[in-house]
């Protein structure tokens, strides 16, 4: 197979403070950089298991035109923005309850799909939809 | 706050016209929130007895207001989207075998006749019909995918002839 894999993944948010508790806090990954230019913000997040691989979040403003970010700031906001992200946990159950209590909004609880894996899904502040997977 | 809890006459037209009149004066990310949040306790509830007006009052709007920003934002109402919702689910029970009363009742609608004309109105065929006839390419498809694929979508504009015509290419 070809050596190629995943390096950076952009997400946009409407409140990069609320998203850093929220992926962060919550979730459990690791800050790994936050740099501010322009009035914009970059916030670097990395996953302990997979080391160089970054979820990088940003306001909706970041590298586009004030129009282009009002537009997609709408469409993250009323949940029809890119996604889902989906992660994997080897303890489905701890991950929800430990979202859930930080207050996330939550959209399924977790089950298991009649495709295959027991996951279960939420909003992430801005509205984006987030899904988690029982690792195999 | 006399707005009627239903759709008066001549309601898709107005809404139609003010959606285009409120291409200058976009909606705040506020109303999009709340209009997420209750559209997301559709996709969630579908199956409790959920109706606009209860909705509606949980954002301190009237039923008609409410029924208006939805549709700005999402292009249906929420009452078709909830019906909509509920048939998609149907049509899934339906082809893994359950009776039409029973789906009927595992999806939300309380009346077996709207229910079919609602049904055969959006899916082009009975409830009973699409039962009875073969889903081979649906069935070979993940259920979060035939969610998206099966979906039935407004005029009879159903994509499930696509599906199960690129299944047999």
């Amino acid at each position: 197979m070809t050596d190629i894999s995943l390096s950076y993944s952009p997400l946009t948010v409407d409140d990069v403070d609320a998203a850093i508790q929220f992926y962060r806090d919550a979730l459990g990954l690791e800050l790994v950089n936050d740099v501010a230019s322009d009035g914009h913000r970059w916030v670097s997040l990395g996953f302990s298991g997979q080391p160089g691989l970054m979820l990088v979040l940003s306001d909706p403003g970041a590298g586009r035109s004030p129009e282009d970010g009002e537009a997609l700031q709408r469409l993250v906001v009323k949940g029809s923005g890119p996604g889902p992200i989906v992660f994997n946990t080897t303890d489905l159950d701890a991950t929800f309850e430990r979202v859930r209590a930080a207050g996330a909004e939550v959209l399924q609880e977790p089950k298991v799909q009649p495709w295959g894996p027991r996951d279960c899904a939420f909003r992430d502040p801005s509205g984006n939809h987030i899904r988690i997977n029982q690792a195999a | 706050m006399a707005e009627p809890p239903s759709d008066p006459p001549g309601y898709a037209r107005r809404v139609a016209s003010d959606a285009a009149s409120a291409g200058n004066q976009p909606q705040s990310v506020e109303t999009l929130r709340f209009l997420r949040r209750a559209r997301d306790l559709m996709d969630r509830q579908y199956a409790d007895p959920l109706d606009v007006p209860t909705m509606a009052a949980k954002a301190l709007m009237s039923p008609a207001h409410f029924s208006r920003e939805f549709k700005t934002a999402y292009g249906e109402t929420p009452y078709a989207y909830l019906m909509t919702r509920r048939i998609e689910r149907a049509m899934a029970l339906l082809r893994d075998g359950m009776s039409v009363t029973d789906a009927c009742t595992a999806v939300g609608a309380t009346s077996l006749g709207s229910f079919s004309s609602t049904f055969t109105r959006l899916v082009g065929e009975t409830p009973s019909a699409y039962r009875a006839r073969p889903h081979e390419a649906v069935e070979a498809m993940p259920s979060c995918m035939a969610m998206v694929l099966t979906r039935p979508m407004p005029f009879g504009l159903s994509r499930i002839g696509e599906a199960s015509a690129s299944a047999a290419s």
